[in-house]
C-alpha cells in the first residue's frame, strides 16, 4: 500500500477545493453584482429598503471581507500543501524513500495563530455589538407609527390600533411623516404558538412568541411592495404564512387610512349575499365592522377588496381565485383552519359578489 | 464470561445472530452501532432526498405539506441521534480499547445496555409512522421539527401522540448514550496500557474523553426536559403551555443547553479521526498535540456557554446576545488552531492521497467554510437576517456532512482494513468521494444564496417570483450526485468483505496500537499486555534509532 496512485495529478486536487468553494463563491458574486436583474419579488437582504436593513448590510459585508480572507488563505494553504508535498514530489527531491523530519511543534508560531485570532474576533466583536445596540430598539422612537403585529396560524393580524382598525395579511406604512422619514415600531405578539416576523428588505427578524412581547423597528427609505414570511416552523402551513408590506407616499397612506377607518361598505344590490353570510357559521372567525360579524379568529374582512392577495398572501385576490377559496380553501391552502363551508356554487357566487363590494 | 457463546443447538445463522446479540465484546458492539447508524444514515437520506424533489421547483405536489413537515422531523432527528451519535459511540467503542491498549471496555454489560437501549430508541420512534395513529391529520410521525419548539408540541397543537414517541423514543437512545459515556470516560480514565500517561494518550482518545464528558454533561437536560414535557402532554402540567402562564422561552433555553454542546459532540470525533489520519497519510507526528489537547478541552468548556446564539431573533436583551455572542466567536479560536495544526502536520510531509486521506482533506476544506459561516452566524445583526433560514441550513451541514460525515467516510476507508480485515477498494472509493464532493456542494452551496434571498428553513413549497427556483434546483440535482456515491460505498463493502485484499495487521504503515494486532483483531484484542513509552508506540518499535519518547 506504500505505492501512489500517480494518476491524480496536482490538476484534479485542485479541483477538489476549487469544487468546495464554487458553489458559495459563485453564486455570492452572482447575488452582489448591482448589474445583474434581481427579480423584483426577491426578498433579498442585499437589496435593502429600509435603515436597519442597510445598518445589517454593512455589518454583512465586513463580515464576510474577514471571512472571505480567512477562507481563500487557508483554503490555498491546503492546496500548496498538497501539491508541494505530495509524495512521489517530496521523494524525487529528497531522494530517498525514508520518513520525512518529524516536527513536534513550534510555540512561537502556534501562539501566532492563537493570538492572531483573537484579535480578529475581537474587532470583529466590537462592530457587532455596537450594530446590536443601534439596530434593537426596546423602545419605540419619537413619532414612530406603532402597529401591533399578531401572528396567527397561519395569518398576520396587524392592528392599528392609535388609528382605530385592524386589517390582515398586507402591513401599509407611510415612507415619510410630514416630510421627514417616519420610524415604525411594530410590536409582536402571538395568538398560538411561535412565528417570527421577516421581511428581510426592511430589517432582521423577530421571533413571535406566545407570553411575549417583542419589537422591532423599521424605517423605509423608498416606497414599494416588499414580501417576507414566517421564519419560526408553526405547524401545517408555515409555508403559506407570507407577509406583504406595501410602502406608500403620505398622502397616500393617509387616504389608506381613511378608507379602512370606515365600516365595511353596504351595497344594497348585493344584499342576499351579505345576509347569506351573516347566516353563516363565518361570522364565528371574520369580523366585518358593521355588521354583526364580530369574529377574531380568522382575518377581519371588512375592506377585503383592499388587499391584493387571499389565504395570507398564497394568492393574489382575483374573483377567480376568491371563488376558488370560498368554494374549498383547503385546495390553494392545505391544511389551514378554514374549512370548506359546503355552500352551493350559487350561494358562493352570492357571498363573493357581496365580499366583492368590500373595498 | 465467554464473548461469543456458541449454541451448537442453533442452526448456523442463527447461532451467528445469537452470538451478535448477547455480546458484549467492545468491538462487535462498536460494529453493531456503526452499521445500525449506515442504516439509519440511508433512512435519512432518503426523506432528505423527498424533501429535495418536493422543493426541486415551486408548487409542486410531490408530498403533502404535513408530511413535508414529517420529513424534515424525522430526518433531524435521526441524523443527530440515529447517525451521528450512535457513528461516534461505535468507533469510540471499537478503538478507544484497542488504541489505549486494553482488553475492553471498562464495563461490557453496560456497554450491551447502551447499545440496545439506542437501538430500541430509534426503532420506537420509527414505529411511530406505523403507531402514532391520533386525530384526523396528526396521526403518523412526530411533525414538530428536531428540536421540537414549544407550544407547538403542546397537547393543544400536537394532538394524537407522534410528539410523544419524539420524546420517548430519544429519551431511551439517550439514556443509553448516557450509559456509553460514563463507561468510556472510565475506561480511558482507569485502564490505560502501562506507560500511556494521559500526555501519551493518542490525541483520538482525548477527544472522545472531552467528548464523552460533554455527553455525560449535555444529554440529562434534554431528558429532563423530555420528562416536564411528557407532564405537560400527559399529565396536565404547564412548564411550556404559555395559555396557563408556561414559557416558550423555557423549553429553548433547556433544549438549546443540550443541543450546542451536542453539536460539538458530534462535530468533535470528527476532529478525533482526522487528528489520526493526517499525521499518517502525511508521514509525519501530529503538529502541537499538547495545544490540540488544550484546544479540544477548551472547545469542550465554552461549548456549554453558546447556546443562546440559536435564539438571537427571539428577543433577549441586547446585553444577553452580545455576551453570547462574544462566546460565540471564542469558540472559534481554538477550532481555528486545530485547522493551522492539521495543516501544519501536511506541511513538511510526503502525502499519500489514499482514499481516507481524501476524505480528510474534503473534511478541511468544507468544514473550515462550515466553521467561517459559523463565524458569520455569531455575528448577531446578520444572524437576525440569517437565522431560520436556508443559510442556516447551507452551514450546518458543511458542519456536519462536509464535515462529519466525510470525516465518518474518511475513518471507515481507514479502519475497515482492521475491522474486517480487507481492504476496500480504493478505485470504487475514489469514485465514491468525487461525485460525494461534487453532490455535496452542489446541494449545500446554493442553500447559502437562497437563505440570504429570504428563504426560511421548513416551508414545503415557495412562490414562483422569489427568484428561488434556480438555487433549489441545483440543490436537488445534488442530491442525485450523492445518491450515486452512495451506491458506490454501498457496493464497495458488499465487494470488499466478499473478496477484498487481505489487510494484514498494518496496511497503512501506522502508529497507534490497534496496527500491533491483528486484522481482525482477536476477542482478546492483544496476547501480551502492550506497553508504551510515547504517543505513537509503533514508531518507536520501527525506528529503534530515532523514537518519539526522546523528544515528547
Amino acid at each position: 500500500m506504500r505505492q501512489i496512485a500517480a494518476r491524480e495529478g496536482s490538476v484534479a486536487l485542485f479541483a477538489t477545493l476549487a469544487a468546495t468553494c464554487v458553489a458559495p463563491a459563485l453564486t455570492a458574486a452572482l447575488v452582489c453584482d448591482p448589474s445583474l436583474p434581481l427579480h423584483s419579488g426577491t426578498p433579498s437582504m442585499f437589496d435593502p429598503r429600509s435603515a436597519p436593513a442597510e445598518m445589517i448590510l454593512d455589518i454583512t459585508w465586513l463580515v464576510i471581507a474577514i471571512c472571505a480572507v480567512i477562507f481563500v488563505v487557508m483554503e490555498g494553504l491546503i492546496i500548496w500543501a498538497i501539491i508541494r508535498y505530495r509524495a512521489k514530489h517530496a521523494r524525487d527531491t529528497a531522494g530517498d524513500t525514508g520518513e520525512p523530519p518529524q516536527v513536534y511543534g513550534s510555540n512561537p508560531i502556534e501562539l501566532a495563530w492563537t493570538v492572531i485570532p483573537l484579535l480578529i474576533v475581537f474587532v470583529l466583536f466590537l462592530v457587532s455589538a455596537r450594530g446590536i445596540f443601534e439596530i434593537d430598539k426596546q423602545e419605540p422612537p419619537p413619532g414612530a407609527l406603532e402597529v401591533r403585529v399578531v401572528g396567527h396560524r397561519w395569518w398576520w393580524e396587524f392592528d392599528y390600533g392609535d388609528l382605530g382598525f385592524s386589517t390582515a395579511a398586507e402591513l401599509h406604512i407611510p415612507l415619510t411623516k410630514d416630510g421627514q422619514p417616519q420610524s415604525v415600531f411594530l410590536t409582536l405578539e402571538s395568538a398560538d404558538v411561535i412565528h417570527s416576523f421577516w421581511v428581510p428588505q426592511l430589517g432582521g427578524k423577530k421571533d413571535v412568541v406566545p407570553g411575549r412581547t417583542n419589537y422591532l423597528w423599521l424605517q423605509p427609505r423608498e416606497t414599494g411592495r416588499f414580501v417576507g414570511q414566517c421564519a419560526e416552523y408553526c405547524g401545517a402551513q408555515h409555508a403559506g404564512m407570507l407577509i406583504n408590506v406595501v410602502v406608500h407616499e403620505e398622502d397616500d397612506f393617509n387616504a389608506w387610512v381613511a378608507n379602512q377607518q370606515k365600516p365595511a361598505h353596504d351595497d344594497p344590490a348585493t344584499a342576499d349575499g351579505r345576509d347569506l353570510f351573516l347566516s353563516t357559521a363565518c361570522i364565528n372567525c371574520h369580523t366585518v365592522r358593521g355588521t354583526v360579524a364580530n369574529g377574531t379568529f380568522a382575518p377581519d374582512l371588512t375592506h377585503l377588496m383592499s388587499r391584493s392577495v387571499l389565504g395570507s398572501g398564497v394568492i393574489a385576490n382575483t374573483p377567480e381565485h376568491l371563488r376558488a377559496w370560498v368554494w374549498d380553501p383547503q385546495d390553494a391552502k392545505p391544511g389551514c383552519d378554514m374549512p370548506a363551508m359546503k355552500l352551493t356554487r350559487e350561494d358562493t357566487d352570492r357571498i363573493c359578489a357581496w365580499l366583492e363590494t368590500l373595498h | 464470561m465467554s464473548s461469543s457463546p456458541v449454541r451448537p443447538d442453533l442452526s448456523p445463522p442463527l447461532s451467528r445472530l445469537h452470538e451478535w446479540v448477547v455480546t458484549v465484546d467492545h468491538k462487535r458492539l462498536g460494529v453493531m452501532y456503526i452499521v445500525t447508524g449506515l442504516v439509519f444514515f440511508l433512512i435519512g437520506g432518503f426523506e432528505a432526498a423527498m424533501m429535495r424533489w418536493q422543493l426541486a421547483w415551486p408548487g409542486l405536489d410531490i408530498v403533502m405539506p404535513e408530511d413535508f413537515n414529517r420529513l424534515f422531523t424525522m430526518h433531524g432527528t435521526t441524523m443527530v441521534f440515529l447517525v451521528g451519535m450512535p457513528i461516534l459511540l461505535g468507533s469510540a467503542n471499537y478503538l478507544v480499547p484497542l488504541m489505549i491498549g486494553t482488553r475492553d471496555m471498562a464495563f461490557p454489560r453496560l456497554n450491551a445496555f447502551g447499545f440496545w437501549l439506542f437501538f430500541f430508541g430509534g426503532a420506537l420512534l420509527y414505529f411511530s409512522y406505523f403507531g402514532a395513529q391520533g386525530l384526523y391529520g396528526m396521526g403518523s410521525a412526530p411533525d414538530v421539527g428536531w428540536f421540537a419548539y414549544a407550544p407547538l408540541t403542546e397537547r393543544t397543537f400536537s394532538r394524537g401522540h407522534s410528539t410523544d414517541y419524539w420524546i420517548l423514543g430519544l429519551m431511551v437512545s439517550g439514556f443509553g448514550s448516557i450509559a456509553t459515556g460514563i463507561n468510556l470516560v472510565t475506561t480511558i480514565l482507569c485502564m490505560r496500557c502501562t506507560g500511556m500517561r494521559l500526555m501519551k494518550m493518542p490525541l483520538f482518545v482525548w477527544i472522545m474523553l472531552v467528548d464523552a464528558i460533554l455527553i455525560v454533561v449535555a444529554m440529562p437536560p434534554l431528558a429532563a426536559a423530555q420528562v416536564m414535557l411528557l407532564f405537560d402532554r400527559s399529565l396536565g402540567a404547564h412548564f411550556f403551555d404559555v395559555q396557563a402562564g408556561g414559557s416558550a422561552v423555557l423549553w429553548q433555553n433547556l433544549f438549546w443547553f443540550f443541543g450546542h454542546p451536542e453539536v460539538y459532540i458530534l462535530i468533535l470525533p470528527a476532529f478525533a479521526f482526522v487528528s489520526e489520519i493526517i499525521p499518517v497519510f502525511s508521514r509525519k507526528v501530529l503538529f502541537g498535540y499538547p495545544l490540540m489537547v488544550a484546544a479540544t478541552v477548551t472547545i469542550g468548556f465554552i461549548s456549554m456557554g453558546v447556546w443562546v446564539h440559536h435564539m438571537f431573533a427571539i428577543g433577549l436583551s441586547p446585553a444577553v446576545n452580545t455576551l453570547f455572542m462574544a462566546s460565540t466567536m471564542l469558540i472559534g479560536v481554538p477550532t481555528g488552531i486545530k485547522m493551522f495544526n492539521w495543516v501544519a502536520t501536511m506541511f513538511g510531509g510526503r502525502i499519500r492521497l489514499h482514499t481516507p486521506m481524501l476524505f480528510s482533506i474534503g473534511f478541511l476544506a468544507q468544514f473550515l467554510f462550515g466553521g467561517l459561516t459559523g463565524v458569520m452566524l455569531a455575528v448577531v445583526p446578520f444572524d437576525w437576517q440569517v437565522s431560520d433560514s436556508y443559510f442556516v441550513v447551507g452551514h450546518f451541514h458543511y458542519v456536519l456532512f462536509g464535515g462529519l460525515i466525510f470525516s465518518i467516510f474518511a475513518a471507515i476507508y481507514y479502519w475497515f482494513p482492521k475491522v474486517s480485515g480487507r481492504m476496500l477498494s480504493e478505485a470504487l472509493g475514489k469514485w465514491q468521494f468525487w461525485l460525494l464532493l461534487i453532490g455535496f456542494n452542489l446541494t449545500f452551496g446554493p442553500m447559502h444564496v437562497s437563505g440570504m434571498l429570504g428563504m426560511p428553513r421548513r416551508i414545503y413549497t415557495y412562490q414562483l417570483d422569489r427568484g428561488w427556483e434556480i438555487w433549489n434546483l441545483l440543490s436537488s440535482i445534488g442530491v442525485l450526485f450523492q445518491a450515486l456515491a452512495i451506491a458506490f460505498f454501498i457496493w464497495n463493502v458488499i465487494r470488499s468483505l466478499q473478496r477484498g485484499t487481505p489487510a494484514g495487521d498494518d496496511p497503512w504503515d501506522a502508529w497507534t496500537l490497534e496496527w500491533s494486532t491483528t486484522s481482525p483483531p482477536p476477542a482478546w484484542n492483544f496476547d501480551t499486555d502492550p506497553e508504551v513509552r510515547s504517543r505513537r508506540p509503533l514508531w518507536d518499535a520501527k525506528h529503534p534509532d530515532d523514537p518519539d519518547w526522546k523528544y515528547e
